[in-house]
């Protein structure tokens, strides 16, 4: 079904590259999505992505729509180092949905791993400050230049710190997995906003 | 936000999961989607040909015909589908446009008729994408040039009253063709220019001989009438020019015109001459002056289209001329140095510099061959034989490139310049989207946005302020207005950023123009928990008066009750603590609050907290009753 996978270290290849998604009924079993969710998830990927999958660059593109205010571009950086779980530089179809399917519909402890995954730049494991400084930097680039109150110098510092001083239980400078989940669970405006997009699609 | 993306809006909302831990503040609830129906196939039979598509394509432009409720004045019952009587093929392109979000124009199609489908169906022309674009501009261009021919030629026959008498004599000058008067200044002008050519070749004939003296050219034989008619040709090229210097509508920038330059190096001669004509040594440069004559015959220019035309080519393809031009004179360099030095040698050279060689070379590379110079020695008539050789390569290859180059540079740079012109526009048109779309945020910010507060109070009013949003314009702001918790930032305006800065700097605010964030509890116990659970169903606009909420440390909330239902609300920076006790029922009351800042800590957070999130709770029962008179709350 798929296409024979071509290496994709060369640019041009990637856009001749053709890749076709697993049949509409194993998707469904994989994720938490209905058979018509995945149609209408996957008619848009498509007209996005005619080759059946997107690279980097697509992906800010499509990112930075949403964003006309600010620089969306690190963050779809993020986003996107996330999605790719096999860190091949480009996201399929199965991966695009496989990671909505825990976005939207998955339990509170799978969002939060996500979560935290996409957090841990390095994958390593942990977070530590310069990580989280990374992004949320990026969110706040994201706001752009007019914003209300001015943006400072040391807002996203004082942010991560307040972060760090929530999540990181030991006071060890890291915060590991079980620190993130056992404090998001404790959070209650946390907790909400994670139920927020239950019913997006 | 094109629409080709919305289909990813889902995703976008869900990498936002990517905001939650880190936002300090509660975010706000997401718009209910009420309509909430499976994706349906929509049947449009236009003319009898049937286009199928999915409901949601079509309404994902909800200001067009196709994307709003006035389809279903076409709806046809007894065939469920939506019957327009109208052109198939244009059809095609609209559809397509809600398809791709690209409308494209084809070019077959008539520019008038297309214009009529797509106001028709309510799409604005500007919209077209940037590959069909020049197309369409071009020939609505010419459309309007033949419309403005029809309409010219009909008001022909009648004066335009409106135009000043300046104007109309313009207008006659540049078109000789308005009036009858206007084609006889266009001949006489014609005549006399051709008449001072005339006399200035004829001047110089000699004329037969006057007894007692040699041979006289007719310019000194007939120097009174010579004189006489020079006279008359500049009498009328100087009215002339007069003329149109008063009646041009920019005198500098005729004056700065080739066309005037030409004009007064025609006729400045003849009053240096008459200034001039008593001192003796300065005549001899009189009489070089009469050369400047010769360039009366470039006013033919005004009469010829083809010779400002070829001027033009000229000019454009001046880097061209330039470097034959160089290439040749390297040449003839080289060979004029070796021919002087080959021709050294032998006596009685004519070759006796090598400025002097510069003239053989020149008359032998192209092939001219006067023969008043010719080489005398063996190696001299060697290289001269190789210089006629290569004088044809080097004259003769450059000039069919450089005549095809004059074809192609001229309909090249008439191409560019359109290019040029449609870029500035098309570049503008960029920017104005991404403000468009950004402004859009901002601008449903300021009208608020109440798709959330009305469900929530669950009026079932359908009608909001100012025009029908989306569902996906209302996810997207939604999408934008998480953004703006997490960061406890809000997107404003340039005027109002610019604004900002300026009363910042000048009142020289202490930092606290936000207490809550500067306070040192840290900003968990300050912005967000003051601002208390009660904001996430409060949807944030800005006021215009939120101008006034820098300095000033007062929170006035005007409540008015009106009978219209819609309510502007306006976000505070800061705690919105009356607010809340006074939230009325949405559908009677219009709030406008401005700014606040409240330094002591509410009392409601435990109200806030005790409602569940996603529940839309009902009205507030203890909210006092709003009188239909405006309420002012000053809370200090």
């Amino acid at each position: 079904m798929c296409c024979p996978a071509h290496k994709i270290e060369d640019e041009l290849e990637m856009t001749m590259v053709c890749h076709r998604p697993e049949g509409l009924e194993q998707l469904e079993a994989q994720t938490n999505f209905t058979k018509r969710e995945l149609q209408v998830l996957y008619r848009g990927f498509k007209n996005e992505c005619p080759s059946g999958v997107v690279n980097e660059e697509t992906f800010k593109q499509i990112y930075a729509q949403f964003f006309p205010h600010g620089d969306a571009s690190m963050y779809a950086h993020y986003l996107f180092n996330a999605f790719d779980t096999t860190q091949t530089g480009s996201v399929k179809f199965e991966d695009f949905v496989t990671a909505l399917s825990i976005l939207l519909r998955g339990t509170v402890h799978e969002k939060l791993r996500w979560t935290f995954n996409l957090y841990d730049i390095n994958k390593d494991g942990y977070i530590n400050k310069e990580e989280m400084m990374d992004i949320v930097k990026a969110i706040y680039d994201m706001m752009g230049k007019y914003t209300y109150p001015v943006l400072k110098e040391d807002t996203p510092r004082q942010h991560v710190d307040v972060f760090f001083q929530k999540m990181d239980k030991n006071k060890d400078g890291i915060v590991t997995l079980d620190e993130f989940l056992e404090s998001c669970q404790e959070d209650d405006n946390i907790m909400r906003s994670l139920q927020l997009f239950q019913n997006v699609m | 936000m094109a629409a080709g993306v919305a289909a990813w809006l889902p995703f976008a909302r869900a990498a936002a999961i990517g905001w939650m831990p880190v936002a300090n503040c509660p975010m706000p609830l997401a718009p209910a989607d009420k309509n909430k129906r499976q994706d349906e196939l929509i049947v449009l039979n236009v003319s009898g040909r049937r286009f199928q598509t999915w409901r949601t394509t079509l309404e994902r432009y909800p200001d067009t015909l196709l994307g709003s409720t006035e389809k279903e004045f076409f709806f046809n019952e007894d065939t469920k589908e939506y019957f327009f009587d109208r052109d198939p093929e244009v059809f095609r392109c609209v559809l397509n446009f809600y398809r791709t979000g690209k409308l494209h124009y084809p070019r077959y199609e008539c520019i008038s008729a297309y214009d009529d489908e797509l106001a028709f169906y309510g799409i604005l022309p500007e919209i077209i994408g940037d590959c069909c674009y020049e197309e369409y501009k071009d020939r609505k261009r010419e459309n309007a040039e033949r419309l403005m021919d029809d309409n010219d030629s009909e008001n022909n026959q009648e004066s335009m009253p409106s135009l000043s008498f300046r104007q109309t004599m313009w207008r006659a000058f540049e078109n000789p063709h308005t009036s009858t008067l206007a084609l006889v200044f266009y001949y006489v002008t014609g005549f006399f220019i051709a008449v001072s050519v005339i006399t200035n070749v004829v001047e110089t004939v000699p004329c037969g001989t006057v007894p007692g003296s040699k041979e006289l050219p007719c310019g000194e034989r007939y120097s009174v009438a010579f004189f006489c008619l020079d006279t008359a040709c500049v009498m009328i090229f100087t009215v002339e020019y007069l003329l149109r210097l008063f009646a041009a509508p920019s005198r500098y920038r005729f004056i700065r015109s080739v066309m005037s330059i030409i004009d007064v190096v025609a006729i400045m001669p003849y009053y240096i001459g008459l200034v001039m004509t008593d001192n003796e040594d300065v005549s001899g440069a009189f009489v070089t002056l009469r050369v400047f004559r010769v360039f009366r015959i470039f006013k033919f220019s005004r009469h010829s289209q083809g010779l400002r035309i070829l001027g033009y080519t000229l000019k454009s393809c001046a880097s061209e001329l330039g470097f034959l031009l160089f290439s040749l004179t390297m040449a003839i360099i080289i060979f004029a140095t070796v021919m002087f030095y080959a021709e050294k040698g032998s006596s009685a050279s004519k070759f006796t510099s090598i400025p002097a060689s510069f003239w053989y070379t020149i008359v032998t590379m192209t092939t001219l061959g006067y023969g008043d110079m010719v080489p005398k020695t063996i190696a001299g008539k060697i290289f001269g034989s190789i210089c006629s050789l290569s004088g044809v390569l080097v004259i003769a290859l450059p000039v069919p490139v450089i005549v095809s180059n004059f074809s192609r540079i001229y309909h090249q740079n008439q191409r560019a310049d359109k290019r040029r012109a449609q870029k500035k526009a098309r570049l503008a048109r960029i920017r104005v989207a991404k403000t468009g779309s950004s402004n859009a945020y901002l601008h449903s910010k300021r009208n608020g946005l109440l798709n959330e507060a009305l469900e929530l109070t669950g009026t079932p009013e359908e009608e909001h302020t100012g025009k029908a949003t989306s569902l996906i314009e209302s996810q997207h702001h939604h999408l934008l207005h998480c953004l703006e918790k997490t960061t406890n930032h809000e997107f404003i305006d340039e005027q109002m950023f610019e604004q900002n800065c300026m009363e910042s700097s000048m009142q020289n605010y202490p930092s606290t123009r936000s207490p809550s964030l500067s306070s040192q509890s840290g900003l968990t116990t300050t912005c967000c928990s003051r601002r208390s659970k009660k904001t996430t169903h409060l949807p944030n606009s800005n006021l215009p008066a939120t101008r006034l909420r820098s300095m000033q440390e007062l929170s006035t909330i005007h409540i008015q009750g009106s009978e219209q239902p819609s309510l502007t609300t306006s976000r505070s920076s800061l705690n919105l603590k009356a607010d809340d006790g006074l939230r009325p029922n949405c559908k009677t009351s219009q709030i406008t609050t401005a700014i606040i800042s409240i330094p002591t800590p509410p009392a409601l957070t435990p109200e806030g907290e005790s409602r569940p999130p996603p529940a839309s709770p009902g009205p507030n029962t203890n909210i006092p009753s709003i009188a239909s008179n405006v309420v002012k709350v000053s809370a200090l």
